[in-house]
């Protein structure tokens, strides 16, 4: 019951003018972002960084979970409208939305996909209530070994099982450890790669960082493929649902807001899969398989919901444990850690105030984007019209700008533009960006940790693996990593007995 | 000699569409319709879709018009579309739809149409929407 009252006393804490305007503000911005392909709520979070230095914590975080609630729901948008998915978790929803959308139902595509997004929204960050406190309570007690091998099960979530290839998400995981390690050792005192250059003694700011990776290497990757075929305007009309398209539509928005949730809370989660399994799901479910491929109401509904439950899931580690699963949480950590707290176990603790309103806006922005997204989808369908020049010129002068205010020195401005490089490269070469943030946010985290542990045991090597915690940690870490090699012995070995 | 007319797939284009069709058979000569969409946005209203260009071929070969229809998928300007294709076509008239716009609308956006009649190499026929 403390958990209602906290989150009572939350929503008291949220309804102020301000704090609800931070909430629209961040919606809107979120959709808007979310609709346009290519710039994320990841992108903006950071683009946002360097302002939101300067103002209360509660609003900004206000203004960051509108944005990342907000880009879930706009990337539908463009996945149904353009079967250009906004963003990766808005993938699976293109198969059937967009075929939806070419047969003349935009509309109640779009229709379930909002309703849907807000049925799991609110569904998810309720579970997100409750589940919460009670990972704190667990976590509070975990020592500096057990917090090294789940932030090394974090790692290797976001670099082996999501995306395509471990070898480049390992590749960039370990490309943002050593962006991450850059800067004066806080033990010894001794400068590691900084070249000698002084301005490096400090290490690099994460808003450079993400900035550089996520707003200045996506402009440079769009520059470099510009021209396009435009596409036609596809008829929107206002969002409703008949009594067949919403009889069709509210179980598979349940079974999507339960895969998605515990996907998103787990390291390692994302949206991508729970997404795909709710999709599989409703296909082998549905009275109507026939109509899968052809536009089936249930293959948006379920994985729409599933995205937007995902997202609430992430904010489980990310609050109680101080562990980004996605992006846009990740940046959501660097903030945290840029007004001074500690993110971990006793953020809740020290800040409940912070957290609970955060929770509670969150209940109110997805209501705030349900008002705003049924009636106004033609309006959002409209920024697709937008000239990408005026666009990307935008971002790249509000990244130049925020980089530049960190610290008001004109190295930043050359560093944005090598990350800048980097990023564009990793696009260029298919290396997910996820995995980086993740390396440059918590490895010094996993560093400290480590370097903890082994003082605790004198340098004895055992005190990284005490705790039943760790253990299980790293059994998973190596069923992960060992799996592929394991499942191709028995294959053969099956195949061999087979042969005899 | 040909007729050149820029399609666009709302009324204003209709009416040059007509408009054009009865001055190509007036002046006895072929029909060139353009459909012009820009390279550099994600949807463009005015591009017309498949459907709309083979019905509006439809139509013309109904009424038994020499006609030609192209759309025009790179660059960003409409009119340099328009006066490129007249000056290498020998155009001999250009037929164009035109619309009222409000004081606002002239400052933020550059007409078309605009830069379409003061730079053209022919006679420009300008069709207000019915």
């Amino acid at each position: 019951m403390d958990n209602i009252s906290a989150l009572i006393a939350g929503f008291g804490d949220v309804l102020t003018p301000v704090n609800l305007l931070m909430a629209l503000l961040g919606v809107t911005v979120g959709t808007a972002v979310g609709v346009l392909p290519g710039i994320g709520p990841a992108m903006t979070v950071a683009l946002l960084l360097p302002i939101t230095y300067g103002m209360e914590p509660t609003q900004a975080l206000i203004l960051f979970a509108g944005i990342f609630y907000g880009g879930m729901y706009g990337g539908s948008t463009t996945s149904i409208l353009l079967n250009t998915p906004g963003e990766s978790a808005s993938v699976v929803t293109a198969i059937e939305g967009n075929k939806m959308a070419k047969a003349g139902r935009a509309a109640q595509a779009l229709a379930t996909a909002a309703i849907g997004s807000f049925v799991a929204g609110t569904i998810a960050t309720l579970l997100l209530a409750f589940v919460m406190p009670q990972v704190v309570e667990f976590a509070i007690s975990l020592g500096a070994p057990e917090y090294l091998a789940i932030i090394l099960v974090a790692f290797v979530g976001v670099s082996a099982v999501l995306g395509s290839s471990r070898v480049r998400g390992l590749a960039s995981l370990l490309v943002g450890l050593t962006i991450g390690v850059i800067g004066i050792d806080f033990v010894t005192g001794q400068q590691r790669m900084t070249m000698g250059i002084p301005q490096l003694a400090d290490g690099i700011d994460v808003v450079v960082v993400a900035v550089g990776i996520f707003a200045v290497g996506e402009a440079l990757w769009v520059a470099a493929h510009l021209r396009r075929k435009a596409a036609e305007v596809i008829p929107v009309g206002r969002p409703w649902m008949g009594r067949e398209d919403w009889r069709r539509s509210w179980k598979p928005w349940l079974r999507g807001t339960a895969l998605g949730f515990p996907f998103g809370a787990i390291p390692a989660g994302g949206a991508e899969i729970p997404t795909f399994l709710s999709y599989m799901t409703e296909k082998r479910l549905s009275r109507h398989p026939e109509q899968f491929g052809r536009g089936a109401i249930e293959g948006v509904a379920g994985p729409e919901a599933a995205n937007n439950a995902s997202a609430a899931g992430t904010l489980v580690p990310l609050l109680a444990l101080g562990l980004p699963t996605n992006a846009t949480a990740a940046i959501m950590l660097a903030a945290l850690e840029g007004w001074g707290f500690e993110p971990g176990p006793l953020l809740l603790e020290k800040q409940p105030d912070l957290v609970w309103a955060l929770i509670a806006s969150l209940f109110i922005g997805n209501t705030m984007l349900l008002v705003l997204n049924l009636p106004l989808a033609p309006v959002w369908a409209k920024l697709l019209q937008i000239p990408r020049p005026y666009l990307y010129a935008g971002i790249l002068f509000f990244a130049s700008m925020g980089a530049y205010a960190v610290n008001s020195q004109t190295f930043d401005l050359l560093l944005l533009l090598g990350l800048g490089l980097i990023g564009f490269a990793m696009r260029r070469f298919g290396l997910p960006v996820l995995p980086l943030i993740v390396g440059v946010i918590l490895g010094p985290l996993a560093e400290k940790q480590a370097r903890r542990s082994l003082q605790l045991s004198g340098g004895d090597l055992s005190g990284l693996v005490g705790g039943p915690v760790a253990w299980v940690c790293y059994a998973i870490i190596a069923t992960v990593l060992l799996w592929p090699l394991v499942s191709k012995v028995i294959r053969r070995f099956h195949t061999t007995e087979v042969g005899a | 000699m040909t007729v050149l007319v820029g399609y666009v797939p709302n009324a204003l284009g209709e009416a040059a569409l007509t408009a054009a069709v009865e001055e190509a058979r007036r002046r006895g000569e072929r029909l060139l319709v353009v459909n012009m969409s820009r390279d550099d946005v994600l949807v463009d209203a005015r591009r017309a879709g498949e459907e709309q260009l083979a019905r509006v071929g439809r139509d013309l070969a109904e009424l038994g018009a020499k006609f030609e229809v192209r759309q025009v998928e790179d660059g960003n300007d409409a009119a340099d579309a328009l006066l490129g294709l007249a000056e290498q076509e020998g155009v001999s008239v250009i037929v164009i739809g035109l619309r009222h716009r409000s004081p606002v609308g002239k400052l933020l956006l550059g007409s078309v149409a605009q830069r379409v009649l003061l730079d053209a190499p022919c006679p420009v026929l300008a069709v207000k929407a019915a």
